[in-house]
């Protein structure tokens, strides 16, 4: 049989072929290239297009980018520089490199205080950020306020320090008085505070010295720290607020209720920029010349209750998103209110909200440099007013407006990547 | 602390309303700090250096009135305004006196009660054009498209410019004026109608300024000058007289670097009632003799503060055009020191 059959084949392979590649045009960058980019006619078309508008572009900014003169005092001498080739003048950005960050009337000197400050300001928020860490950093969170204050205003320690054994006595208080009843507590708690920091109002003039750092008004404030003071602030202080709201609002007492519902509506029913007009020019006119509330802490005020408002909004959508059913589990278990919101209502609406508080946060953040129109000097304030007006630098445009993109947009992207990785890692589409 | 600091202020509000309204030469004083109110930043007129000092032309009559009633030049306290703030700023006392640019109008004189204390410099609505386009007159400007900041006067002196001299034109509306430099270069219109002084500085940051012109027709009328509330003349009175000891200082020949020797050896009698070796000039404002020798000492005559911040010699480069002396065929016009 095998003969004969090796004689009616001419050969007959003995050994397998070894693997041969795959087609080139089943594989690798080509295969990727066919597949996503030249799948069709029509498709490889638009490819091309976009290749060229790319091409366009970026021909167009990179050597304005890459030949760009870092360093003159002057757009005069920049353009001397340059010499009539295409370039940015980010010279700007160096020479008013403090300003932009700082405003322009914070005493160089003391550009360390709030750089360190904003650097303990990632310890503070890292166990808030990351539940794995260990919670007894929470700790150094709960200080840093009034260290940050401390820094950033100078001063007598004795300011700050004050204002947090307000807080300690208050919670003492309430923690003395809540096995009672909660609003015993509450009202117990507040009025101790309260009762602290009269005595320390009466006690700090007097001691004004203790431990003192140089003392900066606010109205020196300025720059990019501006906004990330006002961000920082009114983030966290309208995130407690506006949990109260919510639930003030789904109350069954009908003066809370319709309190927070009026509020509510009222300060989502009139834009920011009103209520920061009404902050920094009405509220003059309540006050006698020379005395009135520090500017800084008006318009704080003015943006955490606008922004409270919206996250109530926000959080009461989350509230709302439960299932009746876990109210009710809650109060089979008798629990009573204070508990059941707060080992099992808000743990879940808040997840649930997640998105939506960080939405709000955002556009928060980027809203704070609304507060150049009413002359604060913010980074925007600081660019449009006295650089742009500024003899050296009036009329460059491009380099300053791109650098307040970049600074704004490596904040808000970071926010938003934090936010993506908290809802994975919570995965809220309860799978 | 801050209730205390709210009680307070409740109870005295209506005394301090009275209150104030007297005396701002002597809260002034009792401070130690002039308040003043400036723009947020505009070219020469009022900006912020690099390390953060208030440089200009309005800065410096800031600076020329706590010289001449604090002694010190350093002794001010820039509030920056805008234009949307300046007024209640002024009106609610925040500020003690405003120096921002700000035109002399009836309606801001008489109706918002406030008193301007003379003029520190004459502007006027300007067109700038591209060489290139060949205009000489803004007569010749039929059909042109015109960059125009909207809500603005220069808005409706446009208009009554052009219908007076029957021609039409096409509005460009434009918010800022880095919005309109933009559009401008961009040829999205002809012409560019802001203040002359603003269009110099304007054409100043541009790549080349010598491709544009400004037209020689001003067709409004803007005199800006500092200004205070009304109610209280002696601080008016102030404000009015520092910047005129300016204006008085560049006519009879006084300047910063001769100040200290005329003041000791001038045979002019009111050089001296001027500087205070004669006279009682000072003591009738409630100041010290030499209070217009300090300020004329520290920023210098009026020439020589518009020479330093807008003069030909910076990059603005305005001439004095209205703003010479009246013996130079100008509009300043100081009245006599006597």
């Amino acid at each position: 049989m095998s003969d004969a059959h090796a004689h009616s084949v001419a050969f007959v392979r003995e050994t397998s072929l070894p693997p041969a590649p795959p087609p080139v045009a089943e594989t690798g960058i080509v295969k990727w290239l066919r597949e996503n980019l030249f799948a069709t006619w029509a498709n490889g078309l638009l490819t091309v297009a976009s290749l060229y508008v790319i091409y366009l572009i970026l021909s167009a900014t990179m050597p304005w980018f890459f030949n760009g003169v870092w360093i003159a005092s002057s757009l005069a001498e920049c353009r001397e520089i340059l010499d009539g080739t295409t370039g940015g003048c980010f010279a700007v950005l160096t020479e008013r490199w403090n300003q932009l960050l700082f405003g322009f009337t914070y005493p160089n000197e003391l550009y360390w205080r709030p750089s360190l400050a904003f650097v303990m300001l990632f310890a503070a928020l890292a166990p808030v950020l990351f539940f794995d860490l260990p919670r007894k950093l929470l700790i150094f969170t709960g200080l840093y306020p009034f260290i940050a204050y401390w820094l950033i205003w100078g001063g007598s320690i004795l300011v700050p320090l004050f204002a947090l054994v307000g807080f300690i006595v208050g919670y003492v208080v309430y923690v003395r008085l809540e096995k009672t009843s909660f609003a015993a507590g509450f009202f117990g708690g507040v009025g101790a505070a309260l009762v602290t920091w009269a005595i320390g109002g009466y006690i700090t003039p007097f001691l004004s010295g203790v431990l003192a750092l140089e003392a900066v008004p606010s109205r020196n404030m300025g720059g990019y720290m501006l906004n990330m003071m006002l961000g920082v602030t009114c983030v966290s202080l309208s995130l407690p607020i506006g949990i109260a709201l919510a639930l003030g609002r789904q109350s069954s007492m009908p003066l809370i209720k319709w309190i927070c519902v009026i509020f509510i509506e009222f300060v989502r029913g009139v834009p920011l920029i009103t209520l920061l007009f009404v902050a920094n020019v009405m509220l003059a006119y309540f006050f006698p010349p020379g005395t009135g509330v520090d500017l800084f802490l008006r318009v704080v005020i003015m943006i955490t209750l606008f922004s409270s408002a919206y996250i109530a909004e926000v959080i009461r959508g989350g509230l709302a998103a439960l299932p009746k059913g876990q109210y009710e589990a809650a109060d089979s278990l008798g629990l009573d209110y204070p508990q059941a919101m707060r080992l099992i209502i808000l743990p879940q609406a808040l997840k649930i909200s997640i998105p939506g508080i960080v939405n709000i946060a955002v556009g928060l953040f980027k809203d704070t440099t609304l507060v150049s129109v009413i002359s604060m000097f913010d980074i925007l304030g600081m660019i449009r007013g006295p650089i742009l007006a500024s003899t050296d630098w009036n009329g460059v445009y491009w380099e300053l407006l791109g650098f307040a993109c970049v600074v704004f947009f490596v904040v808000c992207y970071s926010i938003s990547q934090y936010s993506q990785w908290l809802e994975r890692r919570l995965a809220t589409d309860h799978r | 602390m801050k209730k205390s600091v709210l009680f307070g202020a409740l109870t005295v509000a209506g005394l301090a309303a009275g209150a104030a309204a007297a005396g701002t030469l002597d809260d002034v004083k009792a401070r130690g700090k002039l308040n003043c109110g400036v723009t947020t930043g505009l070219v020469g007129f009022a900006a912020p250096d690099a390390n953060g000092e208030w440089k200009g032309f309005d800065v410096a009559v800031c600076r020329a009135v706590a010289a001449a009633v604090l002694g010190d030049p350093s002794a001010v306290e820039f509030v920056p305004t805008t234009g949307k703030t300046r007024f209640t700023a002024l009106a609610s006392g925040e500020i003690d006196m405003l120096a921002r640019n700000t035109t002399w109008t009836f309606s801001r004189d008489v109706d918002l009660k406030f008193e301007f204390t003379g003029v520190n410099y004459y502007d006027g609505q300007g067109f700038m054009v591209p060489k290139e386009l060949g205009v000489s007159s803004a007569k010749d400007l039929d059909g042109a498209t015109v960059c125009i900041q909207t809500g603005t006067t220069t808005e409706l002196n446009l208009a009554d410019f052009f219908r007076a001299n029957n021609i039409s034109y096409e509005p460009v509306p434009i918010e800022t004026n880095a919005e309109a430099q933009q559009q401008y270069l961009a040829g999205a219109c002809d012409v560019y109608t802001t203040d002359a002084s603003g269009l110099a500085a304007t054409r100043a940051t541009f790549e080349n300024p010598g491709e544009h012109i400004l037209l020689p027709e001003i067709v409004s009328k803007e005199p800006l000058g500092p200004l205070v509330r009304h109610g209280d003349n002696e601080w008016a009175d102030v404000v009015r007289w520092t910047l005129n000891a300016l204006i008085t200082a560049e006519e009879l020949g006084v300047s910063s670097a001769n100040v200290a020797e005329m003041a000791s050896s001038t045979n002019n009698p009111e050089v001296a009632r001027l500087l205070g070796t004669e006279g009682e000039l000072g003591s009738m404002l409630g100041l010290e003799a030499d209070w217009a020798k300090r300020a004329i000492e520290t920023q210098g005559n009026y020439g020589e503060i518009f020479a330093k911040n807008i003069g030909e010699e910076t990059p603005i480069g305005l001439s004095r055009g209205l703003n010479a002396q009246w013996t130079d065929g100008g509009l300043l016009y100081s009245p006599p020191f006597r």
